[in-house]
């Protein structure tokens, strides 16, 4: 059987390893966090269908972890990718989680004790987890992982107090990285985005306002399962905000940061301002916008049920400045328009949404190195030209996704079904 | 008697919120042949599944009933975890209590908790009669067929036969290539379009799997995932082809705009692809207007047809290299340039010198004849003030728009589309490709206008989804089919007329005339059983007795709640 290495676990990479597998390839799917899933397990809802995010990815996470011709390696990453097409040589490194996986039952028995708390990133720090944890309740596969920069014990040899509760004797302080290697045919990149840190566009606040979140925060804010219940508040006080903004192409469409647009935001900003209304029914939201884009199918009824049946006003303005309120809390931002209304105008709000820009994944360019692929002047993975969308130019490493460039989640799901496609093709013409 | 375990979900929030699981739970427990009720957070995690499966050996279930969400996504992971723990996947039974209770009912807790009780009565009041079936299998032609032979189409067709599948690419017009053959260059990077379809083309023709039928319709499809049968015209010549996947790819067209912006009257106002066209042969000098949005992103057509900004960009740019002095002005609402090249060239085009005017949808653009050009007059909503704009040509660019005749592909193949004409796949975010019937797929306009490279890519997307039962060699289908009762049939044929598959016959069965379902058809929608008159039909998993004591659960729930 042909083998096919997937590197990175999101909608991109699990759709071309699912793909993949029902092709008839051995999938080796590897995943640089505890597990599969990637940022569209962290959506409430996804446009313009307002479908559950978790309820139609799940299924597909769990079938990635039955297919019986595909393997899982979370926690992992790629060393070295030596050799040519037909034939690479793969080191994946599966970093030591501190948990025999054989073990371990996931009953969570450790993350009850463990006595050190650490921002979530799957709750985009809105909560804390603990040093050993599970990192969302469907994670696959369903194993905790002890964080070693956080574990008293790894660190200080002072704790010890999961390996006291684990009935299942699973974990093991002494659990060293180990390096597999394996032939593969082929290399597939859907290593995805993660967002710039938008405190760094200074004018817009986050950071220095209470009430400034980011839009994936308000994601998890939103989300029933989420860190408030899917109760919307703010952060400065608690209370439910009635004014609530959009700030879009932060970071984006900007010379000074990233000149590109990240595709996604005004889709999802429409999306999120008609969930805070189901949420909070007499919030008022307001979206400032420079072009809105709203290409796909769908999209254009979305943005006009957006504003006739939910009232979201649509400014085209790019706010200046960002202050927080009065006692800090909510904020006031100043922007201008053109036209007869154009003078410049400050606003109170009580909560500011904040779309950055969508950039490559850490660690993007140091993979594009070790495979030996370019990356576009933009830093994302370089596919060679139009008649060959998926493929890099070295021959049988191939990226699908927003690993490539801006896209949503049913162009990734194209992107990555394509892969299986492309890489039949390639070994058909390889062996004849 | 059954021994059915009842697993109810939490689902996070999603359903404890508004229902009272511990409620629903003690009632389960008082339900006939319940010897096991549990709950779980997420039924649907491995903690969930793995849950169910250890109750099912520990407690001898022999039906299981799963209080959830929709069967829509995870009924297959349910039936999935009942097979591993050794019982026929077609005593699942699932119960929705998430759509059909908690979100519909979210602010309504009492009766939401009733309702769900009343749900979960009736699914094991039907899990106790189910009996366990065996799907059909059949093996798959290994032939794929494209309908269309566009950009998608050939893509699809290209990649197919390059991996070794028989592949039959059926174009109606007597040449390949679709709209992209009245392109020259395609956006946005500047790639020429008639070497890549020359280059796509002679792989296919190359190719020993791969076969070409120009001036052909198809006439009729019957059969299902793994054995089609297509029927159609070449040249004049009636043909048939067997195939175990269908790819439609049969494009989109551009939207004429009699009537609007002076186009019809005066002569200097083209549409895109006539303005391609003269680019082709390098015959356009002068000043150059763009009117973005002709035709849509208004109230009749309300969608965005997505690449028609990139199209003006991108000729904007080719305007100017050709003739350098000229002015070119694209009226627009917004520049819709997502992703990076994209966006680029957008830069590029207002560093070259190209105009943009914003104009609203309440103060359209005017356009009206003068000389040989025109001049077109719009309020510039940036300036805040009225422009008129000298043009020798003014360019609309209208949306792709559904081809008249995909209305009857839509029919021949049972396949659905949306109000606007574009083919509907079966999952907008997760199934971009694919239709709700097996063994049908889409790709490039006809599901939603693209750009060329979208069309690439989602030609390659189809063609993988195509390869899979043909490589998988056979296909299973589902135990929910119809079959008749022989001694009750009467012959009257009001099934054969009902059923939209064409899967029943009536044939000599056991000395007499009766109905014969054929199961391979049969896609389970019930219809013939409703029809007949006789109670002969029925239905695996949707028996009259199962549905039946549904509905005695379901009014005796509302007696006992009524006391």
């Amino acid at each position: 059987m042909q083998r096919v290495v997937v590197i990175g676990g999101g909608i991109a990479g699990i759709q071309a390893s699912l793909d993949l597998a029902d092709a008839g390839f051995e999938v080796h799917l590897v995943e640089k966090s505890p597990s599969i899933g990637g940022h569209m397990a962290q959506l409430d809802k996804t446009f313009p269908t307002n479908d559950c995010s978790m309820c139609i990815l799940s299924p597909k996470m769990i079938n990635c972890a039955d297919h019986e011709r595909i393997k899982l390696h979370t926690y992992s990453e790629v060393e070295s990718v030596t050799g040519e097409f037909p034939k690479f040589k793969v080191k994946i490194k599966e970093k030591a989680r501190y948990i025999d996986l054989e073990r371990c039952t996931g009953c969570e028995d450790c993350v009850a004790k463990c006595p050190v708390k650490v921002p979530s990133e799957f709750e985009a720090g809105l909560a804390v987890r603990k040093a050993v944890y599970l990192p969302f309740p469907q994670a696959v596969p369903r194993k905790v992982t002890i964080d070693a920069d956080h574990c008293r014990m790894i660190k200080e040899k002072k704790c010890g107090v999961c390996k006291k509760v684990c009935k299942a004797g699973a974990v093991d302080y002494e659990q060293k990285d180990t390096t597999i290697e394996l032939n593969a045919s082929a290399v597939v990149v859907a290593t995805g985005f993660d967002l710039m840190d938008a405190s760094s566009v200074l004018q817009y606040g986050l950071g220095h306002c209470k009430d400034v979140v980011t839009s994936l925060q308000l994601e998890r804010i939103l989300c029933a399962s989420g860190p408030s219940s899917g109760h919307l508040a703010r952060p400065s006080d608690g209370s439910e905000p009635k004014r609530l903004a959009f700030v879009q192409c932060v970071g984006s469409r900007d010379a000074k940061w990233h000149e590109y647009c990240s595709s996604v935001c005004c889709m999802y900003a429409t999306k999120e301002s008609i969930l805070a209304r189901e949420h909070v029914p007499d919030i008022e939201s307001t979206i400032f916008y420079m072009d809105m884009r709203a290409t796909g199918k769908g999209f254009q009824e979305f943005v006009s049920r957006a504003k006739s049946a939910y009232g979201v006003r649509y400014i085209r303005a790019r706010p200046s400045s960002v202050q927080p309120g009065e006692g800090g809390k909510g904020v006031l931002v100043s922007y201008e328009t053109r036209g007869p209304a154009g003078e410049p105008v400050t606003e109170e709000f009580d909560l500011l949404v904040l779309c950055p820009a969508l950039v490559p994944s850490r660690g993007t360019a140091e993979l594009a190195k070790l495979l030996n692929i370019k990356l576009d002047s933009d830093s994302f993975v370089r596919t060679s030209g139009l008649l060959r969308p998926i493929d890099s130019p070295r021959k049988g490493v191939l990226a699908c996704g927003f690993a490539s460039g801006p896209m949503d989640i049913p162009d990734s799901v194209s992107q990555a079904s394509a892969v299986a496609a492309r890489v039949a093709e390639l070994l058909a013409q390889g062996s004849g | 008697m059954a021994r059915i375990g009842v697993f109810i979900c939490h689902c996070g929030h999603n359903i404890a919120s508004a229902v009272d699981v511990e409620a629903v739970l003690a009632y389960a427990k008082t339900l006939p042949g319940v010897v096991f009720a549990g709950h779980n957070i997420y039924s649907c995690s491995q903690e969930g599944l793995s849950s169910i499966k250890s109750s099912i050996k520990e407690h001898q279930l022999d039906r299981v009933v799963v209080a959830a969400c929709t069967p829509r996504t995870h009924e297959p992971l349910f039936r999935k975890a009942c097979e591993q723990a050794g019982i026929n996947k077609y005593l699942f039974e699932f119960v929705n209590i998430r759509e059909h209770v908690s979100w519909i009912h979210a602010k309504e807790p009492v009766a939401a908790t009733e309702k769900a009780k009343k749900l979960v009565a009736m699914g094991v009041a039907k899990a106790a009669l189910l009996q366990p079936q065996t799907e059909g299998e059949a093996a798959v032609t290994p032939v794929a067929v494209v309908l269309g032979g566009g950009l998608a189409g050939l893509t699809a067709a290209s990649s197919l036969a390059g991996q070794g599948i028989e592949t039959h690419l059926i174009e109606k017009s007597e040449r390949l290539g679709g709209l992209l053959r009245d392109v020259s260059v395609i956006g946005p990077e500047g790639e020429l379009a008639k070497p890549l379809l020359d280059d796509m083309i002679s792989r296919l023709t190359r190719s020993k799997h791969g076969h070409i039928h120009l001036k052909s319709t198809v006439k009729g499809i019957s059969g299902f995932v793994g054995n089609f049968e297509l029927t159609f015209v070449e040249g004049c010549d009636e043909k048939k082809i067997k195939a175990g996947a269908i790819i439609v790819a049969t494009g989109a067209n551009e939207f004429t705009p009699v009537g609007d912006y002076g186009f019809g009257s005066v002569p200097a106002v083209v549409t895109q692809l006539e303005l391609e066209r003269r680019l082709a042969k390098g015959d356009v000098a002068g000043d150059v207007v763009f009117i973005q949005c002709v035709g849509c992103r208004q109230p009749g057509r309300e969608y965005c047809s997505r690449i028609c900004c990139n199209v003006s960009l991108k000729n904007a740019l080719r305007l100017l290299t050709l003739s350098p002095g000229s002015a070119v002005t694209i009226i627009h609402r917004d520049i819709m340039s997502s992703g990076t090249a994209a966006e680029r060239v957008y830069k590029e085009a207002s560093e070259t010198g190209v105009r943009f005017v914003r104009y609203g949808l309440e103060r359209p653009p005017k356009v009206s004849a003068e000389g040989d050009g025109a001049v077109v007059e719009v309020f510039d909503e940036t300036l805040d003030e009225t422009i008129e704009l000298d043009a020798g040509l003014v360019v609309l660019a209208t949306p792709l728009v559904s081809p008249p005749d995909s209305e009857e592909t839509g029919k021949l193949l049972k396949v659905p589309r949306d109000k606007h004409g574009f083919f509907l796949e079966a999952h907008v975010k997760l199934r971009p490709n694919e239709f709700a019937t097996d063994g049908v797929f889409v790709c490039g306009s006809a599901r939603w206008p693209v750009s060329a490279r979208e069309c690439i890519y989602q030609g390659l997307a189809a063609a993988a989804k195509a390869s899979i039962p043909i490589r998988e060699g056979k296909v299973v289908s589902e135990a929910i089919t119809a079959y008749a009762d022989v001694d009750k049939c009467a012959a009257c044929g009001n099934c054969v007329l009902t059923c939209p598959y064409d899967a029943i016959e009536i044939i000599q069965v056991k000395g007499k005339l009766a109905a014969k379902v054929n199961e391979a058809v049969c896609k389970g929608c019930g219809s013939c059983v409703a029809a007949c008159p006789n109670d002969a039909m029925q239905q695996k998993g949707f028996t009259t007795q199962q549905l039946g004591a549904m509905i005695d659960a379901l009014v005796k729930g509302a007696l006992e709640g009524a006391q």
